[in-house]
Protein backbone atom coordinates (compact mmCIF):
# COMPACT_ATOMS: atom_id res chain seq x y z
CA UNK A 1 0.00 0.00 0.00
CA UNK A 2 1.56 3.46 -1.42
CA UNK A 3 2.18 6.14 1.86
CA UNK A 4 -0.81 8.05 0.67
CA UNK A 5 -3.35 5.23 1.12
CA UNK A 6 -1.74 4.56 4.57
CA UNK A 7 -2.18 8.30 5.70
CA UNK A 8 -6.12 7.99 4.55
CA UNK A 9 -6.35 4.66 5.96
CA UNK A 10 -5.37 6.07 9.14
CA UNK A 11 -7.19 9.26 9.12
CA UNK A 12 -10.24 7.82 8.42
CA UNK A 13 -9.89 5.21 11.38
CA UNK A 14 -8.81 7.88 13.44
CA UNK A 15 -11.92 9.70 12.66
CA UNK A 16 -13.98 6.44 13.34
CA UNK A 17 -12.41 5.83 16.67
CA UNK A 18 -12.63 9.44 17.65
CA UNK A 19 -16.26 9.23 17.02
CA UNK A 20 -17.22 6.07 18.74
CA UNK A 21 -15.18 7.48 21.93
CA UNK A 22 -17.28 10.41 21.86
CA UNK A 23 -20.89 8.21 21.45
CA UNK A 24 -19.21 6.16 24.14
CA UNK A 25 -19.31 8.98 26.76
CA UNK A 26 -23.19 9.70 25.20
CA UNK A 27 -24.26 6.15 25.96
CA UNK A 28 -22.77 6.33 29.69
CA UNK A 29 -19.21 6.24 29.86
CA UNK A 30 -17.56 9.30 31.72
CA UNK A 31 -17.71 12.29 30.66
CA UNK A 32 -14.10 12.35 28.41
CA UNK A 33 -13.27 9.08 28.59
CA UNK A 34 -14.96 7.03 26.25
CA UNK A 35 -11.54 5.33 25.85
CA UNK A 36 -8.93 5.37 28.66
CA UNK A 37 -6.65 2.46 28.69
CA UNK A 38 -4.81 3.23 31.74
CA UNK A 39 -8.37 4.00 33.74
CA UNK A 40 -9.84 1.50 32.38
CA UNK A 41 -7.12 -1.00 33.40
CA UNK A 42 -7.55 0.64 36.57
CA UNK A 43 -11.19 -0.37 37.02
CA UNK A 44 -10.29 -3.90 36.04
CA UNK A 45 -7.57 -4.50 38.89
CA UNK A 46 -10.70 -2.64 41.37
CA UNK A 47 -12.99 -5.36 40.42
CA UNK A 48 -10.42 -7.93 40.98
CA UNK A 49 -10.15 -6.57 44.04
CA UNK A 50 -6.41 -6.13 43.79
CA UNK A 51 -7.05 -2.09 44.72
CA UNK A 52 -10.24 -1.09 47.31
CA UNK A 53 -10.69 2.08 45.62
CA UNK A 54 -14.51 1.44 45.60
CA UNK A 55 -14.98 3.84 43.42
CA UNK A 56 -13.53 2.88 40.32
CA UNK A 57 -14.23 -0.78 39.65
CA UNK A 58 -15.51 -2.51 37.07
CA UNK A 59 -14.39 -5.17 34.35
CA UNK A 60 -14.58 -2.86 31.21
CA UNK A 61 -15.35 -4.28 28.23
CA UNK A 62 -13.53 -2.29 25.88
CA UNK A 63 -10.38 -3.40 27.26
CA UNK A 64 -11.47 -7.24 26.60
CA UNK A 65 -12.94 -5.91 23.47
CA UNK A 66 -9.54 -4.39 22.39
CA UNK A 67 -7.58 -7.55 22.50
CA UNK A 68 -10.09 -9.55 20.72
CA UNK A 69 -10.40 -6.82 17.61
CA UNK A 70 -7.20 -7.21 17.34
CA UNK A 71 -6.54 -10.92 17.83
CA UNK A 72 -9.32 -11.55 14.97
CA UNK A 73 -7.54 -9.05 12.65
CA UNK A 74 -4.47 -10.21 13.45
CA UNK A 75 -5.42 -13.40 12.34
CA UNK A 76 -6.73 -12.69 9.22
CA UNK A 77 -4.16 -10.72 7.94
CA UNK A 78 -1.77 -13.54 9.14
CA UNK A 79 0.12 -11.03 10.86
CA UNK A 80 -1.20 -13.01 14.33
CA UNK A 81 2.31 -14.34 15.97
CA UNK A 82 3.61 -15.80 19.45
CA UNK A 83 6.58 -14.18 20.37
CA UNK A 84 8.19 -12.45 23.30
CA UNK A 85 11.38 -12.84 25.48
CA UNK A 86 12.39 -9.02 25.12
CA UNK A 87 13.43 -8.05 28.43
CA UNK A 88 9.80 -9.08 29.78
CA UNK A 89 10.79 -7.76 33.71
CA UNK A 90 12.23 -4.84 32.65
CA UNK A 91 8.53 -4.06 30.28
CA UNK A 92 6.60 -5.13 33.61
CA UNK A 93 8.31 -2.68 36.02
CA UNK A 94 8.33 -0.29 33.03
CA UNK A 95 4.84 -0.48 32.37
CA UNK A 96 4.43 -0.29 35.94
CA UNK A 97 5.49 2.93 36.51
CA UNK A 98 3.56 4.32 33.48
CA UNK A 99 0.52 3.68 35.18
CA UNK A 100 1.82 5.89 37.81
CA UNK A 101 2.44 8.38 35.49
CA UNK A 102 -0.71 8.05 33.82
CA UNK A 103 -2.85 7.97 37.60
CA UNK A 104 -1.05 11.06 38.35
CA UNK A 105 -2.53 12.84 35.46
CA UNK A 106 -5.50 10.97 35.01
CA UNK A 107 -5.68 9.06 32.06
CA UNK A 108 -3.45 7.44 29.86
CA UNK A 109 -2.31 9.45 26.06
CA UNK A 110 -5.36 8.15 24.40
CA UNK A 111 -8.04 9.75 27.33
CA UNK A 112 -5.19 12.84 26.59
CA UNK A 113 -6.45 13.32 23.27
CA UNK A 114 -10.00 13.14 24.76
CA UNK A 115 -9.53 15.80 27.41
CA UNK A 116 -8.41 18.05 24.85
CA UNK A 117 -11.30 17.36 22.71
CA UNK A 118 -13.71 18.27 25.68
CA UNK A 119 -11.97 21.02 26.37
CA UNK A 120 -10.26 20.39 29.12
CA UNK A 121 -7.14 22.43 29.43
CA UNK A 122 -5.73 20.78 31.85
CA UNK A 123 -4.77 18.40 28.97
CA UNK A 124 -2.20 20.97 27.40
CA UNK A 125 -0.13 20.64 30.68
CA UNK A 126 -0.08 16.51 30.23
CA UNK A 127 0.63 17.23 26.26
CA UNK A 128 3.69 19.09 27.10
CA UNK A 129 5.12 16.55 29.70
CA UNK A 130 4.15 13.69 27.28
CA UNK A 131 6.28 15.54 24.39
CA UNK A 132 9.35 16.21 26.68
CA UNK A 133 9.06 12.53 27.75
CA UNK A 134 8.94 11.52 24.29
CA UNK A 135 11.62 13.65 23.13
CA UNK A 136 13.94 11.81 26.23
CA UNK A 137 13.11 8.60 25.00
CA UNK A 138 13.93 9.25 21.80
CA UNK A 139 17.32 10.54 23.09
CA UNK A 140 18.15 7.06 24.49
CA UNK A 141 16.49 5.19 20.81
CA UNK A 142 18.83 7.10 18.90
CA UNK A 143 21.92 6.41 21.05
CA UNK A 144 21.22 2.53 20.65
CA UNK A 145 18.72 1.85 23.55
CA UNK A 146 17.48 -1.71 23.02
CA UNK A 147 15.65 -4.40 25.31
CA UNK A 148 17.06 -6.51 22.60
CA UNK A 149 15.21 -8.67 20.43
CA UNK A 150 12.02 -11.23 20.77
CA UNK A 151 12.00 -15.09 19.75
CA UNK A 152 9.39 -16.95 18.23
CA UNK A 153 7.30 -18.84 20.87
CA UNK A 154 4.71 -21.35 21.07
CA UNK A 155 1.13 -20.95 20.01
CA UNK A 156 -0.41 -21.79 23.38
CA UNK A 157 1.90 -19.05 25.05
CA UNK A 158 1.07 -15.94 22.11
CA UNK A 159 -2.75 -17.25 23.07
CA UNK A 160 -2.75 -17.13 26.51
CA UNK A 161 -3.82 -13.48 26.74
CA UNK A 162 -6.67 -13.69 24.71
CA UNK A 163 -7.95 -17.04 26.74
CA UNK A 164 -7.32 -14.27 29.96
CA UNK A 165 -9.39 -11.71 28.55
CA UNK A 166 -11.95 -13.97 28.04
CA UNK A 167 -12.39 -15.39 31.10
CA UNK A 168 -12.69 -11.66 32.40
CA UNK A 169 -15.47 -11.33 30.04
CA UNK A 170 -16.93 -14.33 32.07
CA UNK A 171 -16.23 -13.03 35.35
CA UNK A 172 -17.73 -9.60 33.85
CA UNK A 173 -20.94 -11.21 33.37
CA UNK A 174 -21.26 -13.85 35.51
CA UNK A 175 -20.73 -11.66 38.39
CA UNK A 176 -19.69 -13.84 41.24
CA UNK A 177 -19.62 -11.83 44.49
CA UNK A 178 -15.60 -11.90 44.36
CA UNK A 179 -16.12 -9.43 41.98
CA UNK A 180 -16.33 -5.69 43.55
CA UNK A 181 -18.59 -3.72 41.12
CA UNK A 182 -18.85 0.56 42.18
CA UNK A 183 -22.08 0.94 43.20
CA UNK A 184 -24.84 2.69 41.19
CA UNK A 185 -23.78 6.91 41.75
CA UNK A 186 -20.19 5.83 43.16
CA UNK A 187 -18.28 7.07 41.00
CA UNK A 188 -16.56 7.13 37.90
CA UNK A 189 -16.79 2.98 38.06
CA UNK A 190 -20.44 3.17 38.14
CA UNK A 191 -20.46 4.98 34.76
CA UNK A 192 -20.11 2.54 31.71
CA UNK A 193 -22.30 2.00 28.62
CA UNK A 194 -24.16 -0.94 27.97
CA UNK A 195 -21.73 -4.65 28.13
CA UNK A 196 -22.34 -4.88 24.91
CA UNK A 197 -21.87 -1.38 23.05
CA UNK A 198 -18.60 -1.29 25.08
CA UNK A 199 -17.26 -4.76 23.96
CA UNK A 200 -18.49 -3.76 20.51
CA UNK A 201 -16.59 -0.91 20.14
CA UNK A 202 -13.35 -2.41 21.63
CA UNK A 203 -13.81 -4.58 19.20
CA UNK A 204 -14.45 -2.09 16.73
CA UNK A 205 -11.32 0.22 17.55
CA UNK A 206 -9.06 -3.30 18.57
CA UNK A 207 -9.08 -3.69 15.09
CA UNK A 208 -8.81 -0.50 13.43
CA UNK A 209 -5.81 -0.15 15.90
CA UNK A 210 -3.98 -3.36 14.60
CA UNK A 211 -5.07 -2.29 10.83
CA UNK A 212 -3.63 1.27 11.30
CA UNK A 213 -1.05 0.37 13.92
CA UNK A 214 -2.00 3.56 15.13
CA UNK A 215 -0.12 4.22 18.05
CA UNK A 216 -0.16 7.68 20.52
CA UNK A 217 3.05 7.77 21.95
CA UNK A 218 4.83 6.74 18.11
CA UNK A 219 2.94 9.27 16.60
CA UNK A 220 5.32 12.29 18.04
CA UNK A 221 8.17 9.71 18.26
CA UNK A 222 8.55 9.03 14.24
CA UNK A 223 7.55 12.68 13.95
CA UNK A 224 11.17 13.61 15.96
CA UNK A 225 12.93 10.75 14.77
CA UNK A 226 11.98 10.12 11.43
CA UNK A 227 9.78 13.36 9.94
CA UNK A 228 7.52 10.78 9.77
CA UNK A 229 3.74 11.85 10.13
CA UNK A 230 1.90 9.01 9.64
CA UNK A 231 0.78 8.03 12.92
CA UNK A 232 0.41 11.39 14.08
CA UNK A 233 -2.25 11.57 11.64
CA UNK A 234 -4.51 9.37 13.64
CA UNK A 235 -3.61 11.01 16.84
CA UNK A 236 -4.78 14.16 15.18
CA UNK A 237 -7.88 13.09 13.30
CA UNK A 238 -9.17 11.58 16.50
CA UNK A 239 -8.41 14.76 18.37
CA UNK A 240 -10.75 16.81 15.84
CA UNK A 241 -13.68 14.20 15.23
CA UNK A 242 -13.77 13.80 19.29
CA UNK A 243 -14.33 17.60 19.42
CA UNK A 244 -16.67 17.73 16.53
CA UNK A 245 -18.71 15.07 18.12
CA UNK A 246 -18.62 16.36 21.05
CA UNK A 247 -19.73 19.82 20.27
CA UNK A 248 -22.72 18.21 18.21
CA UNK A 249 -23.46 16.27 21.28
CA UNK A 250 -23.79 19.49 23.44
CA UNK A 251 -25.53 20.90 20.71
CA UNK A 252 -28.73 18.42 20.53
CA UNK A 253 -28.67 16.38 24.08
CA UNK A 254 -28.97 18.30 27.38
CA UNK A 255 -25.71 17.18 28.60
CA UNK A 256 -22.58 19.40 28.12
CA UNK A 257 -19.37 16.99 26.29
CA UNK A 258 -17.38 20.16 25.41
CA UNK A 259 -16.49 22.65 28.38
CA UNK A 260 -13.69 24.46 28.03
CA UNK A 261 -11.10 25.83 30.29
CA UNK A 262 -9.60 24.58 33.68
CA UNK A 263 -11.53 23.93 36.67
CA UNK A 264 -14.57 21.75 36.41
CA UNK A 265 -13.37 19.31 34.54
CA UNK A 266 -14.26 15.86 34.80
CA UNK A 267 -12.07 13.42 36.90
CA UNK A 268 -9.25 16.03 36.41
CA UNK A 269 -7.44 18.13 38.77
CA UNK A 270 -5.52 21.80 38.16
CA UNK A 271 -1.98 21.11 39.42
CA UNK A 272 -0.48 22.23 35.95
CA UNK A 273 3.15 21.14 37.17
CA UNK A 274 2.23 17.71 38.39
CA UNK A 275 0.05 16.86 35.25
CA UNK A 276 3.06 17.49 32.97
CA UNK A 277 5.57 15.70 35.33
CA UNK A 278 2.92 12.60 35.15
CA UNK A 279 2.84 12.42 31.59
CA UNK A 280 6.70 12.72 31.24
CA UNK A 281 6.75 9.79 32.95
CA UNK A 282 4.49 8.33 30.78
CA UNK A 283 6.06 9.24 27.77
CA UNK A 284 9.27 8.79 28.32
CA UNK A 285 8.51 5.12 29.74
CA UNK A 286 6.04 4.48 26.34
CA UNK A 287 8.82 5.39 24.30
CA UNK A 288 10.93 2.56 26.15
CA UNK A 289 8.01 0.11 25.81
CA UNK A 290 8.03 0.81 22.19
CA UNK A 291 4.33 2.30 22.20
CA UNK A 292 1.27 3.55 24.16
CA UNK A 293 -1.24 1.35 26.57
CA UNK A 294 -3.33 1.17 23.73
CA UNK A 295 -0.68 0.03 21.34
CA UNK A 296 0.05 -2.81 24.38
CA UNK A 297 -3.38 -4.32 24.12
CA UNK A 298 -3.10 -4.59 20.70
CA UNK A 299 0.14 -6.18 19.97
CA UNK A 300 -0.60 -7.99 22.78
CA UNK A 301 -3.99 -9.55 21.06
CA UNK A 302 -1.35 -10.11 18.00
CA UNK A 303 0.23 -12.73 20.02
CA UNK A 304 3.29 -10.36 21.52
CA UNK A 305 3.74 -11.46 25.06
CA UNK A 306 6.40 -8.85 26.16
CA UNK A 307 3.09 -6.64 25.77
CA UNK A 308 1.15 -9.17 27.80
CA UNK A 309 3.85 -8.49 30.61
CA UNK A 310 3.01 -4.91 29.96
CA UNK A 311 -0.49 -4.85 30.44
CA UNK A 312 0.02 -6.98 33.87
CA UNK A 313 2.78 -4.42 35.01
CA UNK A 314 0.15 -1.49 34.13
CA UNK A 315 -2.54 -3.21 36.14
CA UNK A 316 -0.13 -3.99 39.23
CA UNK A 317 0.90 -0.41 38.64
CA UNK A 318 -2.78 0.62 39.09
CA UNK A 319 -3.28 -1.48 42.48
CA UNK A 320 -0.33 -0.21 43.75
CA UNK A 321 -1.13 3.80 42.68
CA UNK A 322 -4.48 3.09 44.60
CA UNK A 323 -3.61 0.98 47.58
CA UNK A 324 -0.59 3.05 48.25
CA UNK A 325 -2.46 6.60 48.19
CA UNK A 326 -0.30 7.60 44.99
CA UNK A 327 -3.05 8.11 42.24
CA UNK A 328 -4.91 11.92 41.98
CA UNK A 329 -8.55 12.93 42.16
CA UNK A 330 -10.73 15.93 41.38
CA UNK A 331 -8.68 17.45 44.11
CA UNK A 332 -5.00 17.67 42.95
CA UNK A 333 -2.33 15.00 43.28
CA UNK A 334 -1.37 13.36 46.52
CA UNK A 335 2.39 13.97 48.60
CA UNK A 336 2.80 10.16 47.94
CA UNK A 337 1.58 10.12 44.12
CA UNK A 338 4.44 13.01 43.64
CA UNK A 339 7.03 11.46 45.13
CA UNK A 340 6.15 8.05 43.17
CA UNK A 341 6.39 10.22 39.97
CA UNK A 342 9.92 11.30 40.74
CA UNK A 343 10.69 7.93 41.94
CA UNK A 344 9.32 6.63 38.79
CA UNK A 345 11.04 8.90 36.29
CA UNK A 346 14.41 8.52 38.50
CA UNK A 347 14.13 4.47 37.62
CA UNK A 348 13.07 4.91 34.33
CA UNK A 349 15.75 6.76 33.44
CA UNK A 350 18.28 4.51 35.04
CA UNK A 351 16.73 1.49 32.85
CA UNK A 352 17.08 3.88 29.83
CA UNK A 353 20.91 4.48 30.47
CA UNK A 354 21.97 0.96 31.14
CA UNK A 355 19.80 -0.50 28.03
CA UNK A 356 21.38 2.25 25.99
CA UNK A 357 25.25 2.25 27.26
CA UNK A 358 25.81 -0.79 29.28
CA UNK A 359 23.71 -3.06 27.61
CA UNK A 360 26.34 -5.59 26.46
CA UNK A 361 27.84 -6.39 29.71
CA UNK A 362 26.09 -9.05 31.42
CA UNK B 1 27.25 -4.37 1.00
CA UNK B 2 26.37 -4.07 4.36
CA UNK B 3 24.41 -6.87 6.59
CA UNK B 4 22.23 -5.72 9.11
CA UNK B 5 20.38 -8.47 11.11
CA UNK B 6 17.31 -6.46 12.80
CA UNK B 7 15.11 -10.10 13.29
CA UNK B 8 12.89 -9.86 16.54
CA UNK B 9 13.31 -6.31 16.70
CA UNK B 10 10.09 -4.12 16.65
CA UNK B 11 10.10 -0.78 15.49
CA UNK B 12 11.57 2.08 15.31
CA UNK B 13 14.48 -0.12 16.17
CA UNK B 14 15.33 -1.75 12.67
CA UNK B 15 15.42 1.74 11.00
CA UNK B 16 17.43 3.07 13.98
CA UNK B 17 19.93 0.41 12.63
CA UNK B 18 19.66 1.18 9.29
CA UNK B 19 19.56 5.34 9.42
CA UNK B 20 22.87 4.82 11.79
CA UNK B 21 24.33 2.53 9.28
CA UNK B 22 23.72 4.94 6.54
CA UNK B 23 25.58 7.53 8.04
CA UNK B 24 28.74 5.86 7.55
CA UNK B 25 29.43 5.45 3.60
CA UNK B 26 28.42 1.96 2.15
CA UNK B 27 26.12 2.46 -0.75
CA UNK B 28 24.16 -0.98 -0.33
CA UNK B 29 22.11 -2.89 2.58
CA UNK B 30 20.61 -5.68 3.56
CA UNK B 31 18.64 -5.92 6.25
CA UNK B 32 17.18 -8.90 7.77
CA UNK B 33 13.24 -8.37 9.28
CA UNK B 34 10.82 -10.71 11.00
CA UNK B 35 7.33 -8.90 10.73
CA UNK B 36 5.78 -6.73 7.97
CA UNK B 37 5.39 -3.64 10.39
CA UNK B 38 9.23 -3.61 10.05
CA UNK B 39 9.12 -4.56 6.24
CA UNK B 40 6.93 -1.70 5.16
CA UNK B 41 8.45 1.01 7.77
CA UNK B 42 12.03 0.01 6.85
CA UNK B 43 11.02 0.05 3.22
CA UNK B 44 9.15 3.40 3.69
CA UNK B 45 12.54 5.07 5.04
CA UNK B 46 14.64 3.66 2.49
CA UNK B 47 12.81 4.98 -0.04
CA UNK B 48 12.39 8.63 1.71
CA UNK B 49 16.58 8.74 1.39
CA UNK B 50 16.68 8.41 -1.74
CA UNK B 51 17.35 4.31 -2.02
CA UNK B 52 15.08 1.37 -3.80
CA UNK B 53 14.35 -1.82 -2.06
CA UNK B 54 13.77 -5.31 -3.21
CA UNK B 55 12.16 -7.17 -0.67
CA UNK B 56 12.30 -11.16 -0.77
CA UNK B 57 10.36 -13.82 1.57
CA UNK B 58 11.43 -16.73 3.37
CA UNK B 59 9.73 -18.57 6.66
CA UNK B 60 7.96 -15.38 7.86
CA UNK B 61 11.63 -12.93 7.56
CA UNK B 62 11.66 -10.87 4.83
CA UNK B 63 15.08 -9.38 3.40
CA UNK B 64 15.16 -6.18 2.29
CA UNK B 65 17.96 -5.12 -0.47
CA UNK B 66 18.76 -1.72 -0.03
CA UNK B 67 20.73 -0.05 -2.64
CA UNK B 68 20.69 3.73 -4.46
Amino acid sequence: MSLKNEKATIVVAGIVIGIIASLLSFLGNPINMGFCIACFLRDTSGALGLHSAAAVQYIRPEIIGLVFGSFLLACGRKEFAAKGGSAPLTRFVLGFLVMIGCLMFLGCPFRMILRLAGGDLNAIFGLVGFVGGIFAGVFFLSKGYSLKRTYKLPALEGRLFIGIEAVLLVLLIAAPAFIHFTEPDGGPGAKHAALLVSLVAGVAVGALAQRTRLCMVGGIRDVVLFREWKLLAGFIAILFSALLFNLLLTVVTPDVYFNLGLSGQPVAHTDGLWNALGMFLTGIGCVLLGGCPLRQLVLAGEGNTDSGITIIGLMVGAAFAHNFGLASSAAGPTANGRMAVVIGIAVVLLIAGFNTFYKNEA
Amino acid sequence: MKLLDARGLSCPEPIIMLRNEMNSSAAAYQIIVDNTAARENVTRYAHHQGYQVEVSEKGGEYTLNITR
